[in-house]
């Protein structure tokens, strides 16, 4: 099943199962239907369930609020994250502190789902990421999944959370294709998975560098080198538990992101590893983040923005002090993307 | 068409010029998009045509524009340069952007174009901070601001209409209504379909206006600016028109079935351009033709030849 048909499944599935779950956001009926993620909701569910937003993000994101702390469960979907900014003030000043604000008295279990664009030029405004500045707000939790099982299991858990969740999905990764059970079942919120078991070098990857990290990995294999990869899936809260515990091992440590260094979660990780385990380290940790600038529109730039396979297997071979005596193996992956949305 | 008697052959001849610039530049566009050589994502102007081209014209040179993503329309209209226009969609570094934006971040200082954003209504409020400017650098130069019906429903058009008229700034609101917001009509999306009765309440005038008839929109753009420029405040206008082709990108989209053939049909039947070929007479409009031809060819060949920028990061990126 493909990563976006996992996410329709779960959907679907906790539609029929739930229903105080509802759908809202902008262009969810839409006849795309969100790239597919929603085919066949409304038709289903009806408007009643299935409400088509005006273009008033704020808005509906306090609706989401409003109606969650009557006990219903909304899910709202931005077809990208960087729409999601004109709603911060209802995540960070409201959904994200009325649990605490007034003791503990009323929950907010809402999902905002948002996708991250990337390739044909789709330029500074339809590109970024931006999960760190969620993960920055306690409050929130933060999930990035990075496989069609844990788009699914991941998007069942937290329409079934008490707490506002952040659901953060890369259009790169919406063709993935990879088996995925009919049956209901949840991806724990919190626990990190090791994706690839190995001893010299530990990769904790978020999202869309999880297959770059595996790409990377395998590509060392021949030459004796056996690195550890770590899927994150949860940002907050984030299972340093399963980091420590590879990199007590390994001794190295190299975060892949898909988004900015300065403030990011990669940096996060590493400053936690730094502060738990400084002993366990045997080399500088490296984190593999965007450049630090907007992504450009351009092509001949576009191109060269995205780091992948080849500057994380680049980063693993720094930890382990070795020059670069082996070919690079593994590209970096661009997909088959001809627009224009 | 009240209006028409009072234009000189000049203002008749440069409507109906930039009519077919904009035109013949998208169709272009939509025949060459299949290359593979402009990546970003365009947002046509086919069937808007009449809203810029009659707002810019009813402009000065200084006047400033604030368009939205739906942009080369109103870039072309208020004077840009064509060819960095065509070499920002070849993402190359000539282009007005450097390559940095793409087809929805446009922008032309020299000719008032003030930059657009690919977040509807992102660039509503910079229109008014910019009319404040004009009105405290003492200047006379006016604002407009044009947008989609969708952008309306961002609360950033009720709050700038507000202030706007509390400060009575020099800007002339545009609403370009093409009934959809993507794919979504009007009517799955808002309560009470006249936009233009929005300033009522705000305590501004506001009028409905034919968006596909460019000497209307001429005229009551006209007017509305001579009012903002005079001391007198802001304006909306709610000009209807008709998106012809896919939301974005260069197909027809008759096989997502949002919309029936026969509303497309009926609205092509009212083509802005067919409306306003009398604006020029004789053999006239053949030779707008063929001198546009001949600076369309120019500008894709120059930007086919532009170089690509070469740094990633542009010096002073950073802050
Ligand atoms: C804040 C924000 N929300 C959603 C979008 C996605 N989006 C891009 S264009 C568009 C339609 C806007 O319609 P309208 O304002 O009527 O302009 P039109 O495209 O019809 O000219 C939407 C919803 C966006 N770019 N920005
Ligand atoms: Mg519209």
């Amino acid at each position: 099943m493909k990563f976006r048909e996992a996410i329709r499944a779960a959907t679907l599935q906790a539609m029929e199962l739930d229903p105080a779950v509802f759908l809202i956001g902008v262009g969810i009926t839409d006849p795309r239907a969100v790239w597919g993620t929603l085919s066949g909701a409304l038709q289903q569910f009806g408007p009643g369930r299935v409400i088509e937003g005006p273009l008033a993000e704020e808005a509906l994101t306090g609706i989401c609020v409003g109606a969650a702390t009557m006990g219903l469960r909304p899910l709202l979907i931005h077809h990208r994250v960087d729409f999601v900014m004109l709603s911060m003030n209802q995540l960070v000043n409201h959904a994200a502190k009325w649990r605490q604000m007034f003791g503990m008295q009323q929950t907010v279990p809402m999902v905002v789902r948002a996708v991250v664009g990337r390739g044909w030029g789709n330029g500074p405004q339809h590109t970024q990421s931006h999960h760190a500045l969620f993960a920055h707000i306690p409050g929130l939790k933060v999930l990035v999944p990075a496989n069609p099982y844990d788009a699914k299991g991941l998007l069942l858990a937290a329409l079934r959370d008490e707490d506002p969740v952040i659901y953060i999905e890369h259009r790169w990764l919406h063709e993935d294709d990879a088996p995925v059970p009919e049956a209901y079942y949840l991806t724990p919120i919190g626990k990190a998975a090791v994706v690839r078991p190995g001893t010299d070098v530990t990769i904790v990857a978020v999202g869309p560098m999880v297959p770059e990290s595996l790409k990377a990995a395998a590509a060392l294999e021949p030459t004796g080198l056996s690195a550890e990869v770590i899927d994150v899936r949860t940002l907050r809260p984030l299972d340093l538990e399963a980091v420590l515990q590879s990199v007590t091992k390994t001794g190295r440590l190299v975060v892949a992101d898909s988004d900015w260094g300065p403030c990011g979660i990669a940096g996060e990780i590493i400053a936690r590893v730094a502060e738990a385990a400084h002993d366990a380290l045997k080399a500088r940790p490296v984190r593999i983040t965007w450049p630090d600038s907007a992504v450009p529109s351009s092509q001949a730039i576009e191109a060269r923005f995205y780091p992948g396979a080849a500057e994380i297997q680049a980063a693993i071979l720094q930890t382990v002090a070795r020059q670069r005596d082996t070919e690079l193996l593994a590209p970096s992956t661009v997909k088959k993307f001809d627009g224009p949305f | 068409m009240s209006h028409e008697g009072a234009l000189s052959a000049e203002v008749r001849r440069r409507l109906y010029y930039r009519l077919r610039l904009l035109r013949q530049v998208e169709e272009r566009i939509v025949a060459d998009y299949h290359h593979k050589e402009m990546r970003s994502p365009p947002h046509l102007y086919i069937g808007h045509e009449a809203v810029a081209v009659g707002v810019c014209t009813a402009l000065r040179a200084d006047d400033l524009v604030f368009p939205y993503y739906r942009s080369h329309g109103w870039y072309l209209a208020k004077g840009g340069e064509l060819k960095a226009l065509m070499a920002e969609l070849f993402g190359r570094e000539t282009g007005c952007s450097k390559g940095w934006g793409g087809s929805m971040h446009v922008i032309d200082l020299k000719a008032g174009v003030m930059g657009t954003s690919a977040i509807v209504g992102g660039t509503i409020s910079h229109a008014l901070g910019a009319a404040l400017a004009l009105r405290m650098q003492g200047k006379t130069s006016v604002v407009a601001v044009s947008f989609g019906d969708g952008a309306t429903e961002e609360g950033v058009f009720h709050e700038a209409l507000n202030f706007a008229t509390l400060r009575r700034l020099p800007i002339l609101f545009v609403c370009e209504n093409n009934l959809y917001s993507t794919n979504t009509h009007i009517r799955d999306r808002q309560a009470q379909l006249d936009i233009y009765r929005r300033a009522e309440g705000y305590g501004l005038p506001g009028h409905l206006v034919d968006g596909n008839d460019v000497v209307a929109v001429y005229g009551e753009a006209a007017q509305a600016i001579a009012r903002a420029r005079s001391g007198g405040g802001p304006t909306l206008l709610e000009c209807r028109t008709y998106r012809v082709l896919e939301h974005c990108g260069v197909n027809a989209d008759d096989d997502l079935g949002y919309r029936t053939a026969n509303e497309v049909a009926q609205w092509r039947a009212r083509d802005p351009l067919t409306q306003a070929r009398h604006l020029v007479a004789g053999n006239e409009a053949e030779r707008i033709v063929e001198e546009i031809r001949v600076s369309v060819d120019e500008a894709f060949a120059d930007a086919r030849s532009s170089p690509f920028p070469a740094s990633l990061v542009p010096e002073g990126a950073r802050p």
